[in-house]
């Protein structure tokens, strides 16, 4: 008998860990949301609200990107310089219109992806490296783009993106909403999501299993790349100017804390879309709240630097490693 | 990222008992392989200095190449203690990070308590930082990857909080003994071929460098061997803080002053320089010796783009530079390939 209710024991211990992993960042999510209204009361006006979306919304659309890379047991360390060079980009493509520049943008994005992608794909090459060959390099092609300067963006379309309105929620975040949505059905809906968990758990069964591996892997840095190219363009219409040489920088840190906190494991074969959602919304609202509170810049980073142990640590599976 | 990887180490390939009758010969495209995959950066550094000399006269003066070996603001112990760190299969972020801390300490220590404090605190929180780190990822068993992340970030925030948000900056006294240690071209050369060699011997001659290459050929292996593989892992990220913190300092007292925008993406350099000096990044390979000629590779190239293409701005610098990397990774990758065919 007592060793039943051991065994019971024991497997509470272990549904209340899973329970932690699977649920504990909206939990946390919401009681840290309550902690900062009950705190400062202004925190729910519309317009702090508005300035933390605004604020989110592009490191949430590159952590969307990232989650997926990471889930192919990869990680994408070139996003922050694809967003400069299509900042640098942009300006030089708004005469053939918004569409036609946005095409561009998102071309040159897929183009950065896919050099990163074939890379891992075809080479083989660690994924840290070659998307960190790529953070060095592009980040230079964008400030040679512009002659090492800023440039001012005064288009309305790209302003509309930026700071724009509609039903009262930032065009952006609805942009960002929507890619939220297409990512989602893309990992749980469709085989292609099917065979980027499969990769990311194991690559050589998946390869042996007939999966085309390299064709995945290099969609997914693609897909990496396209969404840093948007989140660039959003941050471009949101400060509007053009500066590669700080525009999107440490956003890839930014993406991949968002993406360890929200639960995707670094080890691959698991994407979790709205996980990375509410780990993007948590470290911004950690931001804020130390921020509203006047804690300094150093000790808001030491914060950052625990949260992120602590959910890599609560995050992992125990005895697999 | 992970030490359990499938993958097979760029040993020279042993004449294996084969299926078939008596051991097979190494073909001779793997011998060419290895060795040009192990020996390309000193050939390469060799080769661009020689053109460098005859086409420009300015090159091989006395004064560039002190700029060369001095001027990089002492990557040279980063890349060093990145070496170690890689060749176990990790990474080491923080170093950046710790860089600039330790130049804050430095600075700090020498306002505050003189040369031996200077020289003591950072070489202690360095270490102490670096095992923090090597405890999380070899007791806890996190990755590499996202401790020395967090480590980045921590340090920074531990640097910035120390300088009051920045706008406190440490004036290291002039003349004194610290200040002397950074200072011309000879006193620091000789503390860095000091480290250097300390750190070839440490690799190449001492239980713990065997263990290192051991546990990064294949983890479970030396587990079962009964190496001590916590140990040494945390050892390492010790070594990696410390030598990062040692950088800093050094860099203060040839700056006089702790300054805090410093080191940012410094880890990138420091690990370029080790790719390129023949290390693998996925563990079990690696010299001390390939990571010196690594960063003088780098250094002579980035000499010869500032005095040739300097109109073009650092920006010019930055792409040739991703671009260097690139291609030398994608070389690597694919002699390592060939030696692991079957």
């Amino acid at each position: 008998m007592s060793s039943i209710t051991w065994g019971g024991a024991a497997l509470d211990r272990a549904r209340t860990r899973h329970l932690l992993q699977e649920y504990g960042v909206y939990a946390a999510l919401v009681l840290l949301f309550a902690v900062a209204v009950v705190l400062n009361t202004s925190f729910l006006s519309i317009g702090n609200i508005r300035a933390q979306l605004l604020q989110v919304t592009p490191v949430l659309v590159v952590a969307l990107g990232m989650a997926l890379v990471i889930g192919t047991e990869g990680i994408d360390l070139s996003v922050g310089a694809v967003i400069a060079l299509a900042a640098a980009v942009a300006p030089l493509y708004l005469g053939y219109g918004f569409v036609g520049m946005l095409a561009v943008v998102l071309l040159v994005g897929a183009v950065s992806g896919a050099l990163g992608g074939a890379m891992v794909a075809f080479v083989r090459v660690q994924p840290i490296v070659a998307t960190l060959s790529l953070m060095i390099g592009l980040r230079g092609l964008a400030n040679i783009i512009n002659g090492n300067s800023g440039k001012p963006v005064t288009d309305g379309a790209v302003a509309t993106l930026g700071i724009g309105n509609f039903l009262g929620v930032p065009v952006m975040t609805w942009v960002a909403a929507g890619c939220v949505a297409l990512v989602a059905l893309l990992v749980r809906r469709t085989t292609f999501g099917r065979q980027l968990v499969a990769i990311g758990d194991n690559r050589q069964a998946s390869r042996l299993a007939g999966l085309p591996v390299r064709r995945v892997l290099v969609t997914v840095y693609v897909i990496s790349g396209v969404l840093a190219a948007l989140a660039g363009l959003m941050l471009v219409g949101y400060s509007a100017e053009s500066d590669p040489s700080t525009v999107g920088l440490n956003y890839e840190l930014s993406a991949i804390t968002a993406v360890v906190v929200g639960g995707t494991p670094l080890t691959g074969g698991r994407v979790r879309v709205l996980g990375t959602v509410a780990g993007a919304l948590f470290m911004q609202l950690i931001a804020a709240v130390l921020q509203q509170h006047n804690v300094y810049q150093s000790y808001q980073q030491i914060i950052e630097a625990v949260i992120i142990c602590f959910a890599v640590y609560a995050a992992q599976e125990r005895g697999t490693r | 990222m992970s030490p359990t990887a499938l993958q097979p180490t760029a040993l020279p390939p042993e004449p294996s008992p084969a299926p078939g009758p008596g051991p097979a010969p190494t073909p001779l495209s793997e011998q060419l392989a290895y060795q040009l995959q192990r020996r390309g950066a000193p050939a390469v550094l060799v080769l661009v200095a020689a053109i460098a000399s005859i086409t420009s006269s300015a090159f091989p003066t006395w004064g560039n190449i002190s700029t060369i070996l001095v001027g990089n603001n002492f990557v040279w112990l980063l890349a060093l203690g990145m070496t170690f760190v890689i060749i176990t299969g990790g990474i080491d972020l923080s170093v950046g990070s710790m860089y600039a801390l330790g130049g804050v300490l430095g600075a700090y220590g020498a306002q505050h308590g003189g040369s031996a404090l200077a020289i003591v605190l950072p070489l202690v929180v360095g270490a102490a930082w670096g095992g923090v780190q090597g405890l999380l990822v070899a007791r806890a068993r996190m990755a590499p990857f996202i401790v020395t992340l967090a480590g980045l970030l921590g340090a920074r925030g531990l640097m910035q909080a120390l300088s009051n948000e920045g706008a406190t900056t440490y004036i290291v006294p002039k003349n004194s003994f610290f200040a002397s240690l950074g200072a011309g071209t000879w006193v620091p050369l000789v503390i860095l071929a000091v480290f250097f060699a300390l750190g070839a011997l440490l690799l190449a001659r001492t239980r713990f460098g065997a263990t290192l290459t051991a546990m990064g050929g294949n983890e479970n292996a030396a587990v079962l061997m009964g190496l001590p593989v916590v140990r040494a892992k945390v050892l390492v990220y010790l070594l990696s803080g410390t030598l990062a913190a040692a950088a800093g300092a050094l860099g203060a007292a040839r700056l006089q002053s702790g300054v805090t925008t410093i080191g940012v993406g410094y880890e990138l350099t420091a690990i370029a320089s080790v790719v390129i000096g023949g290390t693998l990044l996925t563990g079990g390979s690696g010299s001390v010796g390939g990571t010196l000629s690594g960063v003088l590779l780098l250094g002579v190239i980035h000499n010869l783009i500032d005095s040739h293409f300097s109109q073009y701005g650092s920006a010019f610098t930055d792409t040739v530079n991703g671009g260097f990397l690139a291609a030398v990774v994608l070389l690597q990758t694919l002699l390592s390939r060939t030696q692991q065919l079957p």
